[in-house]
């Protein structure tokens, strides 16, 4: 097993090719998914988030390092499925309306995948109506909205809003973030929690499941 | 082409203009709608924001182009010549011939590192932006808002072709410090591109407001020789009944502001939450400043 160090390196540095490669490698000769994921990618992961922390990995990074674990992890799916696993936990995300930013609810995205989550990514510029729309037939637990422009942060009010006229509001944890969004924001707004950066998010989105 | 700048900047440094985007909405912008579009639909609303910090002192007016190229117009239905030379046309207009106008050149919003645009994309995308603008009579090129050091190296390279003088500035607003933009690159970097690759200023603009913007400046000026352009936020924003609001007032903007000028800074306006009035301030505090 001890060959597939290359694994964690791969994910870390974010080298997607050799991340699926040596997964497939694994997988041939017999290796049980769950254990590449807790040997492997998830440390790896984890480094990654650490290196972002302490600015040694800044978003170009986190986002190659996550893709990678993504790639890794589409192979593993089908036979954790088999085995009966379930994702991490079920979440809709998407930039708000009136905004076409998406480097950071990609990042976001990718990251919660890498995380084991499974992810509905609505797109830019989604309004609140597609987004109870999506919290109606995901089944998801969470909620994250995405903007980068102080003109387009109150459409996530707007959301949190149209998700309580809908009486969707309860079933759901909103997560919110982006450049100009606060903790301060997040709270006037009614939303759950605020997501300084991605790392956080994906360290949230787990405490919101674990405490479900 | 260097060498129209310092001309320019022979009678000392410059106060340019600030945020644009909110002044459209004042005008009735509806949020999520490309600013941009409003250069051929609604040019004499455009026109009276530029006119605007024409009149509140700026001495160097930008273009409403942020948006303006190939790859950022994708699915607008915009033709990215078209779009670009009526932005030009409303600033110089506007302008009236008291104050120069630098084409505002914004990021393409894709990351080259993860593979979405090529270089031969994004390069291809800015020359054809540099290129309109250009033809359209802009003094000089302000590519602004830029993170990625490879993303600005291409698109200084591609403005430079116009052979017009071409600035470049950066959004550090990541790290602890705020003194890293989005993808990791520091103002040493940034200054050591900028400088290689022959621009004729470096800078930094949103990303804090002007406190820390001091640092940055001094940074910047001891990584290169290039004239300094700054262009900070007004502080960080709060939100109050669903508006978002920018805490520092045109005055605590302006004495901030003012200071960066002292320590060097060629070019000093404003980036989110500044308006006309804080442009006011800050050139007639300068202007207090340089008659002292």
């Amino acid at each position: 097993m001890a060959e597939f160090g290359g694994l964690y390196e791969a994910i870390l540095n974010g080298d997607q090719k050799t991340a699926v490669a040596l997964t497939r490698q694994a997988l041939e000769e017999g290796l049980d998914p769950g254990e590449l994921i807790q040997r492997y990618m998830i440390p790896a992961m984890d480094e990654a988030g650490k290196r972002f922390e302490c600015e040694e990995y800044f978003v170009p990074e986190l986002l190659l390092a996550a893709r990678a674990m993504k790639g890794a992890l589409e192979l593993l799916r089908p036979r954790l499925a088999a085995s009966g696993a379930q994702p991490a936990g079920r979440v809709v995300i998407g930039t708000v309306k009136g905004d076409l930013h998406d480097i950071g609810k990609n990042l976001v995205a990718s990251m919660l995948e890498g995380g084991g989550f499974e992810v509905t990514d609505l797109g830019v510029d989604v309004s609140p109506e597609k987004f109870v729309e999506a919290v109606r037939n995901t089944g998801a637990q969470i909620l994250c909205l995405s903007a980068l422009l102080t003109v387009t942060m109150p459409s996530m009010q707007k959301t949190i809003e149209a998700l309580s006229q809908a009486g969707v509001r309860d079933r759901i944890k909103v997560l919110v973030g982006g450049a100009p969004v606060t903790e301060q924001y997040a709270r006037e707004i009614g939303a759950d929690g605020y997501g300084g950066n991605a790392n956080v998010a994906v360290a949230m989105a787990r405490q919101i499941v674990a405490a479900a | 082409m260097t060498d129209h700048l310092q001309k320019w900047l022979e009678g000392g440094p410059l106060i340019t203009d600030g945020a644009w985007g909110t002044q459209m909405q004042k005008r009735g912008l509806a949020a999520g709608e490309l600013p941009d579009a409003w250069n051929l639909t609604h040019p004499e609303r455009v026109e009276e924001v530029a006119t605007a910090y024409r009149e509140a002192g700026s001495r160097v007016i930008l273009t409403n182009t942020f948006r303006s190229n190939p790859i950022a117009l994708a699915g607008s239905g915009l033709e990215t010549q078209a779009v670009n030379r009526a932005g030009v046309a409303i600033s110089r207009k506007a302008a009236a011939g008291r104050a120069l106008v630098f084409a505002s050149i914004g990021p393409t919003g894709k990351l080259l590192m993860t593979g979405d645009v090529t270089p031969e994309q994004v390069q291809d995308a800015f020359a054809r932006q540099a290129a309109a603008l250009a033809q359209a009579g802009a003094d000089a090129l302000l590519m602004e808002t830029m993170s990625d050091i490879e993303e600005a190296r291409l698109a200084l390279a591609a403005a430079r072709e116009t052979g017009l003088p071409v600035i470049v500035s950066f959004a550090f607003d990541s790290g602890r410090k705020h003194d890293r933009t989005m993808t990791g690159a520091t103002p040493e970097q940034a200054a050591r591109m900028a400088q290689e690759g022959g621009a004729a200023a470096v800078g930094a603009n949103c990303g804090a407001g002007p406190g820390a913007f001091a640092e940055i400046l001094r940074r910047l000026r001891a990584a290169c020789d290039l004239p300094i352009w700054l262009k900070p936020n007004a502080g960080l924003p709060s939100v109050a009944g669903g508006e978002v609001l920018y805490s520092t007032s045109p005055d605590e903007f302006a004495a901030s502001a003012a200071e960066l000028l002292s320590a060097g800074a060629s070019f000093v306006g404003g980036c989110c939450g500044t308006s006309p009035e804080f442009i006011r301030a800050l050139a007639k505090r300068a202007g207090a400043c340089a008659s002292s």
